[in-house]
């Protein structure tokens, strides 16, 4: 995280053109926005169907599996990108094939989950043990991203990734939707439902394990579940819901990262301010609309308690 | 770590408390594994584990600014688990399981909290060691005067259970009929959510903000699994979270990778997986007899 450095390199100037032009003079900050976008665009895509499903928890509890995956992968000597995604789509197609016969309890994910995570805490502990002479960092990198460490090859594989992932979900986008707003319905009219579900925790594993790179394993949820959450409490219809969903994403990313380059904190961190805001936002603002009303009392009425108000209305 | 392991259990008992941080160590260990085994039971039978799991998450920006503030990291964790629970129980997260509309909200605080975690970690150009032991826990490096700050958090959060816990259980197992009766089952509530932002604050200390679960639900899954009885049950999780915390410990001290975490989960997760094949296979056996005694019939 060598953000320090750049503070003193570049200045914010009110010129945005000047100021991209800025950023994308650095190689790293061009791979940076490259993997980004593909990350946020696919985030806001599959995080329409997480929750929509209500999935969170799976997304969650694949979050944890590509950190132990990736620090796994880095001890064994693998290419850590190639053995996230491995490991992680494994997983999430065990967990569809599972889920579709036996109805898992929380406390059983939950216990496994500490599991896995005490598991990456040992990988973690190997390698910064090891004669290489490894650092923690790694593991930080895995849990809170590293998005500014990228490089040519990793941003050519994480956009690759992203694009066969997303054409994945658009050719499965259709029946998903049906099998996901009522999954009985679409099951009589010869759906495969339970293979949709399976192919769609696949693609979700994909999202994490690019989200890990990007935006790291603890975070994850900040893209993909939040630009979803406030898409689809802002409109009702689905293919608008996720096109809105991507861009909210896409609009987080790229300025998280262009706050990361002129201040000197973590692009993570502002990316997770930034839909957090985006969200509280939201709801204020849906919650202040809804209760116009009675929040701001018609002039010449005296102010009416929520029930009197409910009635003058009527 | 580099400490021989005899078969003699005397000479390694020995081994295991010459130094300073393992006594220590053993001492926080114990303390927050009774806490942790007792309040861990109703988070499991209230169905609460999503709001642990989500408390833990948001306490790693407390840990992360009391660092900066130059406080100890338990404080923070408690003033920001408390804040938070207060906030979730008031806003009525006993409903919300992990599958809830609610999981969105409380997923965006906590990510957006581990977010301010890693900023303020950054202002106190901290090393990746620093958050690294607050999330996989650092109890080898546990000092006196966090010794002593657990020791009386958990006097005080064991005190108060003692005190709430027979309306507690009533509250939680029926809490329509409890209400009727005249229990506070709003203000228990509450009360209960406080409570579990002290163990939170505590299992954070040994096991790390990411596995709480491992001392905070497992124990008391296990032990539900076994027993049926309220009493035997809360006996059973506390021992369990004993023997998981004490396993642990003497495991990462001999063996030459010290994560204490890992070693904790991984007796955990053992015992439940065994628990629950126990169980399998008791079931099947009962049938099969079930089915030999049709036939006589």
């Amino acid at each position: 995280m060598a953000l320090g450095l750049m503070a003193t390199v570049a200045a914010f100037s009110l010129n945005p053109v000047a100021d991209a032009q800025e950023m994308l003079t650095y190689d790293f900050m061009q791979y940076a926005f490259m993997a980004g976008t593909a990350m946020s665009l696919l985030g806001g895509f599959v995080g329409y169907f997480v929750v929509l499903r209500r999935a969170v928890f799976a997304g969650e509890a694949l979050s944890h599996v590509a950190f132990a995956a990736v620090l796994g992968a880095t001890v064994a000597g693998f290419d850590p990108l190639a053995g996230l995604l491995i490991i992680t789509v494994g997983v999430a197609l065990a967990m569809g094939v599972l889920s579709g016969r036996t109805r898992t309890r929380d406390v059983t994910v939950g216990i496994v989950l500490a599991w896995i995570l005490g598991l990456g805490a040992l990988f973690l502990s190997i390698y910064t043990t090891s004669s290489s002479g490894g650092n923690a960092q790694v593991g930080v990198n895995a849990l809170f991203g590293s998005i500014l460490g990228l490089d040519l090859r990793q941003t050519q594989e994480a956009v690759v990734v992203a694009a066969a992932a997303a054409v994945v979900l658009l050719v499965i986008a259709r029946p998903l939707l049906f099998a996901s707003i009522d999954p009985d319905v679409a099951a009589a009219r010869g759906l495969p439902v339970a293979l949709l579900g399976t192919l769609f925790l696949g693609v979700v594993a994909i999202t994490v394990a690019e989200g890990v790179q990007v935006i790291g394993a603890l975070l994850i949820l900040a893209l993909l579940v939040t630009p979803a959450a406030i898409a689809l409490r802002l409109t009702a219809r689905p293919f608008r819901a996720m096109i809105l969903s991507a861009l909210l994403g896409l609009v987080f990313t790229w300025a998280g990262l262009t706050l990361g380059f002129y201040e000197p904190y973590p692009v993570s961190f502002f990316i997770t301010a930034l839909a957090f805001g985006s969200y509280v936002l939201t709801v204020v603002g849906q919650y202040v609309a809804r209760n116009r009303g009675r929040l701001l009392p018609a002039r010449g009425t005296v102010a009416l308690s929520g029930e009197q108000a409910a009635r003058h209305e009527r | 770590m580099t400490v021989q392991f005899s078969w003699n259990p005397l000479t390694d008992l020995q081994l295991l408390f010459q130094y300073h941080f393992m006594q220590n160590a053993f001492l926080a260990g114990t303390v927050v594994a009774v806490a942790a085994g007792a309040i861990g039971y109703f988070m499991v039978l209230r169905e609460q584990t999503f709001a642990g799991h989500a408390l833990a998450h948001i306490g790693f920006a407390g840990a992360a600014g009391a660092l900066l503030l130059g406080i100890s990291p338990v404080v923070g964790l408690l003033a920001v688990g408390i804040v938070a629970a207060l906030t979730m129980s008031s806003l009525g997260a006993q409903e919300s399981g992990p599958r809830g509309q609610s999981a969105v909200a409380i997923g965006t605080v906590y990510t957006f909290s581990l977010g301010l975690g890693l900023l303020f970690l950054q202002l106190y150009s901290g090393q990746a060691e620093n958050v690294v032991g607050i999330l996989f826990g650092a109890v080898l490096g546990i000092s006196d005067q966090d010794v002593s700050i657990v020791g009386l958090t958990a006097a005080v959060a064991i005190a108060t259970l003692v005190a709430i816990g027979r309306p507690l259980l009533f509250a939680s197992i029926d809490p329509d009929v409890a209400a009727a009766q005249g229990v506070p089952v709003r203000l228990l509530s509450s009360a209960f959510f406080v409570l579990l932002a002290f163990a939170v604050a505590q299992a954070v200390q040994v096991v790390g903000i990411l596995l709480v679960f491992a001392l905070l639900v497992a124990p008391a899954a296990t032990a539900q699994r076994l027993t049926a009885r309220p009493g035997v049950a809360i006996v059973v999780s506390v021992v369990l979270s004993l023997l998981f915390t004490w396993t642990g410990l003497a495991v990462a001290y001999f063996a030459p990778y010290a994560v204490v975490g890992f070693y904790v989960t991984s007796v955990a997760f053992g015992t439940y997986l065994l628990v629950r094949l126990a169980e399998v296979v008791g079931h099947g056996r009962r049938s099969v007899v079930r089915e030999l005694k049709a036939e006589r019939v």
